[in-house]
């Protein structure tokens, strides 16, 4: 029995369901840690979580999380230490998925957080990389969230603060980045994973109330459909539990 | 040993100077000494180039009061608010006046404060490759590692040696010696490379409570300058076993700096119309009280006896 939902909702549960039980997961800041919250109360009990401020859980936190250092996210940690072993981890090849989000994404999947328009003809100025470039370039995996919009999935970004898949093909590779790489693009329209040669995005589920066409509209390139694509499956009960418990302030959601 | 106990407006006056380098806090979201942030403000202090890696809306803070020239850091905004105003206002339309940003991710700062904290001439790293942060940033270097015959680039990342580091500790001695717990983000390299150290902690303990526990120190006493007793130096972030964050004050300034007016009439009421962090937790009185934290959860004593 599925349960009332909102967009923000929908696109935090469908987010979660992209960790998988077991894995090792470099959460980065706001949305993302909810995310994880989720999917480690539901279907990824076992997820480990690793965060960039020096933080390695075992278990959820107990409470409600603003920012990844909050008391309830230090109290019965698994580690507490600095950004340095954290992220050497990752940059060892010990974490499986990383997990950030996005302002500006475009269709291989390299994400901008910096300067929209290039950052010698900035138009406006975004808060920068934080570990998001570290976390894209060297997690076996990227999950990135994001609103979906044309001026914020398009064509080619002005600046790869985050890279993805760079110019496509084995654009990636060539740059020294051995392993990695986008593994799907959850919005608050529909998810999107990389398909054919190009490992160009491509329209891989379609959230409820929302159609292929008006999703297609509002991409900043010719959206192709996934050979999978289908309809994102709505939130349950138990997801949707979940996700309360997780943001009880419902400030994550709102 | 001399006590290097000052108040808070003594140790930025004396130590931290116009055009110097600072780390202000470098726990990302915890522990970051907003106390020196706002004292910094009321002294008028001009050009300095900050640096971390995140230190939640302190930055924007800073930018918006005209403190800073540049920034070398990962991120600038207010962590649960999102975008930091003052920093756009700065980066766009040069208001209170234009800056500089020295692009950097999280690890390859800690790295280059690694670099600066162990004498090393550069560190190489990988989490750069494909990141457009090594062409805005000249400081980090894309070449081919020398050391292998296969093709192999790596970014070089060139050392942080900050002129002070300002850092929150629950608890410290007169003479520097502290402990830190919780998630330490760049807290130990930014305290090893930086030439200066001030202390903002939350309690002033015996040096034997300090000694009975070496591990939970991250740097040696002799780099502190300073030593400043200041409860809830870090507020509105929070600082393990002591202070929750006042989420609410990062929203209400998120709200009230996303005009320039705005800004400035936050700043008068929460900055500038108080003399010192004291009249802060005076005006906040059971704001803050709620803050603090309550329970208990004390770790296990670790046993150093020698025979």
């Amino acid at each position: 029995m599925a349960a009332a939902f909102s967009t923000q909702e929908l696109m935090i549960i469908a987010s979660a369901r992209e960790i998988q039980d077991g894995e090792v997961v470099f959460v980065g800041m706001r949305l993302p840690i909810t995310a994880f919250g989720v999917a480690r109360l539901t279907h990824a009990p076992n997820a480990v979580g690793l965060f960039e401020c020096g933080i390695l859980r075992n278990e959820p936190a107990k409470d409600m999380l603003y920012t990844m250092s909050d008391p309830p996210n230090q109290q019965d940690a698994a580690w507490c230490t600095g950004t340095a072993q954290v992220m050497g981890l990752l940059q060892g090849g010990q974490v499986d998925a990383g997990f950030i989000g996005g302002a500006e994404i475009d269709r291989f999947g390299n994400i901008n957080t910096s300067y929209i328009g290039g950052h010698r003809q900035m138009k406006t100025k975004l808060p920068g990389s934080g570990g998001a470039a570290d976390i894209a370039a060297m997690s076996k995996r990227l999950l990135a969230i994001m609103n979906h919009e044309p001026h914020r999935l398009v064509r080619r970004v002005g600046y790869v603060t985050s890279p993805g898949g760079l110019d496509g093909g084995t654009s990636r590779r060539k740059a020294g980045l051995a392993w990695g790489g986008t593994a799907a693009v959850i919005t608050d329209r529909a998810i999107l994973k990389p398909h054919g040669e190009e490992g160009e995005l491509h329209l891989f589920s379609v959230h409820p109330g929302h159609t292929a066409d008006e999703i297609k509209a509002h991409t900043g390139w010719e959206l192709k459909d996934h050979p999978l694509l289908a309809p994102t499956p709505e939130p349950s009960a138990l997801e949707m539990d979940a996700l309360h418990a997780i943001d009880k302030d419902g400030f994550w959601r709102s | 040993m001399k006590s290097k106990l000052v108040s808070l407006k003594e140790a930025v006056g004396s130590f931290i100077k116009d055009g110097d380098r600072v780390v202000i806090g470098a726990g990302l979201e915890h522990a970051i000494p907003f106390a020196a942030t706002f004292e910094l403000i009321r002294q008028g202090k001009r050009h300095l180039d900050l640096i971390a890696p995140i230190s939640d809306a302190s930055a924007d803070m800073l930018i918006g009061a005209g403190c800073a020239s540049s920034v070398t850091g990962a991120w600038v905004g207010n962590v649960s608010g999102g975008l930091g105003h003052n920093y756009r206002r700065a980066m766009e339309q040069g208001i209170p006046h234009p800056l500089k940003v020295n692009d950097f991710s999280n690890f390859s700062l800690a790295m280059a404060l690694m670099a600066g904290a162990y004498g090393m001439p550069f560190v190489p790293v990988r989490s750069l490759l494909g990141s457009d942060i090594t062409q805005s940033n000249p400081d980090h270097r894309l070449l081919q590692n020398p050391l292998s015959d296969e093709a192999d680039p790596v970014v070089l990342v060139k050392p942080l040696l900050p002129d002070v580091a300002v850092f929150s500790v629950p608890r410290s001695d007169l003479f520097g010696n502290a402990h830190h717990w919780g998630s330490l983000g760049v807290t130990q390299e930014a305290g090893l490379a930086a030439r200066k150290v001030i202390l903002l902690a939350d309690e002033i303990v015996d040096p034997a409570v300090i000694s009975s526990d070496p591990n939970r120190v991250l740097f040696p006493g002799f780099k502190v300058v300073a030593v400043v007793h200041e409860p809830a130096g870090q507020y509105p972030s929070p600082l393990t076993g002591c202070w929750k964050r006042d989420n609410a004050f990062f929203n209400d300034y998120h709200q009230r700096s996303r005009q320039r007016d705005g800004y400035l009439s936050w700043m008068d009421e929460w900055v500038l119309s108080l003399p010192d962090h004291a009249s802060l937790r005076t005006k906040l009185g059971g704001r803050l009280s709620d803050l603090r934290i309550k329970g208990q959860a004390f770790s296990a004593p670790a046993n150093f006896a020698s025979e």
